[in-house]
């Protein structure tokens, strides 16, 4: 592996230990007993004993700490208060929505910013350029859930299409279940289209001004192949490091978007999560959300040292 | 000084966002005084009105008037940015300018700590700080401008790093001058407008992010009017009464949008030579 | 026969921030095949905008006009697509900044087979066979090795060696080497320009050198052009422009060199040891004759029109009307 890799690797666990005691105590010491919030307020102090005694929390936070840990590493995500299951039970029913619709509009998000910022930059102050910036300056200005919002009132209620939400479930088939996601994962990626868009074109931008790319030109390589075979790459560095940033994003809108579809993922169990007061199973669910930010991140590194010779430097 | 003005006026972004921006405020400002109704008051007998003389644009599910709702739902809208930034702003700063002038380990701390909330989505944060602390206007607030605390604090430190490394500042503190002093009287002056710029910015996200958890429920709580509830509202009536579900986004839009003009323009009229690049 | 390469009263707008300004102001000259021309001047004088110029490779929103015949045909006027087909084929280019002209993603070999299968219709392993060779030929050390190499495992002089090699993979007519040496150690600088002149002999191939440094010109090149403010002041060969130093300006660089044994020679020589002042901006350009600002010797009628170009020898001209105080008047 190389150096630089090695160092994101540690970097990787340094942050996935950091936030899971952040998680920790913001979710577990700063709000009260978990008890009285799972019995409620009339709870009897007996019953409420029993409980903590159950739940392990008359133990020193750091025993309780690691307990936690330890079960994450095994699988053992404990008991959601509100729902009485096991959490990773309702978190794995509700990731085969969420983790699909992301991966729908990351890559929708890429194909349309990458098509649009790359035209507008070899484009450059032409109509097509000025005509793309300006529509995702409107498409950075919109809220998401409100495009989805409008993407319901013209699909659903106008031209009756698609239902204005829910979700059929797998078992009902991969046409109808893939239909359900369209108009989520469109209003998802709209507005992260528009920041990588413009992030694109002025990434392209700069590279076309690099003295390489006159060697190119200077070979006799015609201005489109060396865009395509010398720009695009090296314009891809910064994309990516912004792709993803904006699949955390795209995770946490699912939150919201979710919400407006209705749609059964893990964003509304969050949401759901929330207004329960179900602080173990948010403490999880935010967690599982850590690990996937953070891998990511690991994942676009890989994607440098892929793209970028300079950072394959061999040896530890 | 003229000449800048002269600039300003002809950059088309300036403008468009500036007017925008103006309305926003301008709106907001009235409605302290003068709505065309009561905003809050409930009135079955009048619920989802198309628009009328008296209402403008019609009126809500429970009878108020949307023209009024709108115009205060921008009051709300403001405070919670200048709020959310004023946070970031005033520790986010504070936090970069000490990282600049003090360099290593302080620095660096500063500097990871950012990269790490940074690394967590606004609304992700936002929505673990109501989960603790409950919905409400002030906890969203609250959340939303901790996440600007890093946004400030990278940014100033890094310009503050330039400053610091120019020759005037070398030729006070060859003079004696202590950090403190350098910083407030070289530093601090020389990165104002670059904060300006990303206060702009910080402002408009401010405004969406408030507009997103209040269509949760999870930000400004009834009966305050603002935006985002009114389109979570809106949306239990959207087979009958869709316009009610187009008013508020366009609110919140236009609104985004001046900010997002006005600071590009900023910018762009700060330093030209960054605005050819883009 | 007609010259290789004739360019006749070229001219470059160029887009600044103050509105449009010439940076080459009407630049002619003739190269024969297997001819050796250096253009000489201080920074800023429109050298690299001349060469760029030639090939149409200039900044994006500037104009050209004039001519610049290769065997004939204009290339101002030709499509972008003919033009690709004699970029880096007939003529090539080399330039100032070896650590940035190269990208950095691809390895050098692939860099080098480019133009092999662009122009020559190479297959990939050929290609890479030929890349091969003409890295050994520019002297990199362990070619085999080397091939797969990135331009950052390699120091300054072997990626400019990369670079000419580059540019030789086609055997090109003409060598464009614009400042070539001037990013190197100076230790550097002379094995690099010793191996541009032995492949240029090898080859037959005509070379445009360009420099800010007499030196390099005067040791390089058979003939010159010196520039300032975008027009030739002064061209010919090398050993009459040396002998004779027809204009101000060229007295004024040469004055600037500096030499051993300088501080008794400035004794008896001028007070001219730098040009005093600077390269005025493109869009302040004074009419007339642009040194004149700058010119101990300047007269009223040098600021009123650019003077003509005057033979001052063989195939020697100036542009300047007081060649009579210049011309056999030691330096
Ligand atoms: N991209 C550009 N835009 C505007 N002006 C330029 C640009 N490149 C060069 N110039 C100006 O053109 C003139 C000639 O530049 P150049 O040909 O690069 O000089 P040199 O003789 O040093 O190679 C200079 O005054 C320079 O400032
Ligand atoms: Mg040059």
């Amino acid at each position: 592996m190389s150096l630089f890799l090695a160092k994101r690797f540690a970097t990787l666990i340094g942050t996935l230990l950091f936030t899971s005691i952040v998680i920790f105590i913001v979710l577990e010491i700063l709000p009260g007993d978990p008890a009285l919030l799972i019995l409620g307020i009339d709870a009897q102090p007996g019953q409420l004993e029993v409980l903590r005694q159950q739940l392990g929390l008359n133990d020193p936070a750091w025993t309780r700490y690691w307990h936690w840990v330890g079960g994450l590493l095994t699988g053992d995500f404990g008991i959601s208060y509100a729902y009485k299951v096991p959490v990773w039970e309702l978190i794995g029913e509700r990731l085969q929505l969420t983790i699909p619709l992301a991966f729908i509009s990351m890559a929708l998000t890429a194909f349309l910013a990458l098509v649009l910022g790359v035209y507008a930059a070899a484009n450059h102050n032409k109509t097509g350029d000025v005509a793309i910036m300006a529509t995702s300056q409107v498409g950075i200005s919109i809220p998401s859930f409100w495009f989805a919002i409008l993407l319901i009132l013209l699909f659903a209620v106008h031209l009756g299409w698609v239902s204005a939400g829910g979700f059929p479930g797998w078992g009902a088939g991969l046409v109808p279940a893939l239909a359900s996601l369209i108009l989520p994962a469109i209003s998802l990626a709209i507005v992260q289209a528009a920041i990588l868009a413009r992030i694109t074109r002025s990434s392209v931008l700069e590279v076309m001004r690099e003295d390489f790319v006159r060697t190119a030109r200077a070979k006799g390589v015609s201005k489109r192949a060396v865009l395509w075979g010398h720009v695009l790459r090296n314009a891809m560095i910064p994309v990516i490091t912004v792709m993803g940033v904006q699949f955390g994003n795209l995770i946490a809108g699912t939150i919201v978007i979710e919400q407006v579809f209705t749609l059964p993922g893990l964003g509304r169990l969050m949401f759901q999560a929330i207004n329960q007061r179900d602080l173990e199973l948010i403490k999880n669910v935010v967690m599982l959300l850590a690990v996937f930010v953070v891998t990511i991140n690991f994942i676009v590194d890989m994607l440098y040292v892929v793209i970028d010779p300079r950072l394959k430097v061999h040896d530890v | 000084m003229s000449d800048w003005l002269a600039r300003a006026v002809r950059h088309r972004s300036f403008m468009i966002g500036g007017i925008l921006t103006f309305v926003l405020l301008a709106l907001a400002f009235v409605s302290l005084f003068w709505t065309p109704n009561n905003p809050y008051r409930l009135n079955i007998r009048m619920r989802l009105k198309p628009p009328s003389l008296d209402y403008l644009l019609g009126t809500d599910a429970f009878g108020r008037d949307v023209v009024s709702q709108l115009m205060v739902g921008a009051q709300n809208s403001i405070v919670v940015g200048v709020i959310a930034v004023a946070i970031g702003l005033s520790l986010g700063v504070s936090l970069g300018l000490i990282g600049a002038a003090r360099r290593g380990w302080l620095e660096e701390l500063i500097m990871r700590f950012s990269d790490f909330t940074l690394a967590f989505p606004a609304v992700l944060s936002a929505i673990l700080l109501t989960a603790i602390f409950g919905p409400g206007s002030l906890n969203s607030i609250v959340a939303i401008g901790i996440y600007n605390i890093p946004v400030f604090a990278r940014l100033s430190r890094a310009a503050g790093n330039s400053i610091w490394a120019r020759d005037f500042v070398t030729a006070s503190r060859a003079c004696g001058k202590g950090a403190f002093r350098i910083t407030i009287e070289h530093v601090l002056p020389n990165i104002v407008p670059i904060i300006v710029v990303q206060a702009t910015i910080q402002f408009a996200i401010a405004i969406l992010a408030e507009a997103a958890l209040s269509y949760l429920g999870l930000g400004t709580q009834p009966p305050t009017p603002s935006w985002g509830r009114m389109l979570n509202e809106a949306q239990t009536h959207v087979f009958t009464t869709p316009s009610l579900a187009i008013y508020p986004g366009l609110a919140i839009a236009f609104s985004v949008l001046g900010l997002n003009l006005l600071g590009d323009g900023l910018r762009d009229l700060i330093d030209p030579k960054l605005a050819r690049q883009r | 026969m007609a010259a290789l390469l004739e360019v006749e009263d070229l001219h470059v707008t160029l887009e600044t921030s103050r509105g449009p300004a010439d940076a080459v102001r009407g630049v002619s000259f003739a190269l024969e095949r297997g001819e050796t021309l250096g253009i000489v001047g201080e920074s800023g004088c429109g050298k690299s905008m001349t060469a760029l110029g030639l090939i149409g490779l200039l900044p994006e929103r500037a104009r050209t006009r004039g001519a610049v015949r290769l065997d004939g045909r204009d290339l101002l006027t030709m499509s972008e697509g003919e033009l690709c087909g004699i970029r880096g084929n007939r003529i090539a280019m080399i330039f100032q900044e070896p650590m940035t002209s190269l990208n950095p993603v691809h390895p050098v070999g692939r860099q080098i087979a480019e133009p092999l299968m662009l122009h020559r219709g190479l297959n990939r392993a050929a290609a890479r066979e030929e890349a091969l060779r003409l890295l050994d030929r520019v002297g990199i050390p362990n070619p085999a090795a080397r091939i797969d190499a990135y331009p950052h495992q390699m120091s300054g002089g072997q990626r400019q060696r990369v670079m000419i090699a580059i540019a030789l993979s086609c055997n090109p007519d003409i060598l464009l080497a614009d400042e070539p040496t001037t990013a190197l150690d100076v230790t550097i600088q002379g094995q690099i320009l010793d191996l541009i002149r032995d492949l240029v002999d090898e080859r037959g191939m005509s070379l445009i050198l360009i420099s800010h440094a007499l030196g390099v010109i005067a040791e390089n090149t058979r003939r010159m052009l010196v520039m300032y403010g975008g027009r030739v002041v002064e061209s010919g060969p090398v050993g009459e422009v040396f002998g004779r130093m027809a204009h101000p300006y060229t007295r004024g660089l040469f004055a600037a060199i500096p030499r051993l044994g300088d501080g008794r020679a400035r004794d008896r020589a001028r007070p001219l040891a730098t040009i005093t002042g600077t390269v005025p901006e493109l869009a302040d350009m004074p009419p007339g004759c642009a040194f004149a600002p700058r010119c101990d010797l300047a007269v009223d009628a040098c600021r009123l029109a650019q003077p003509p170009l005057l033979s001052i020898g063989h195939d020697h001209v100036a542009a300047c009307i007081r060649t009579d105080h210049t011309v056999g008047v030691p330096a």
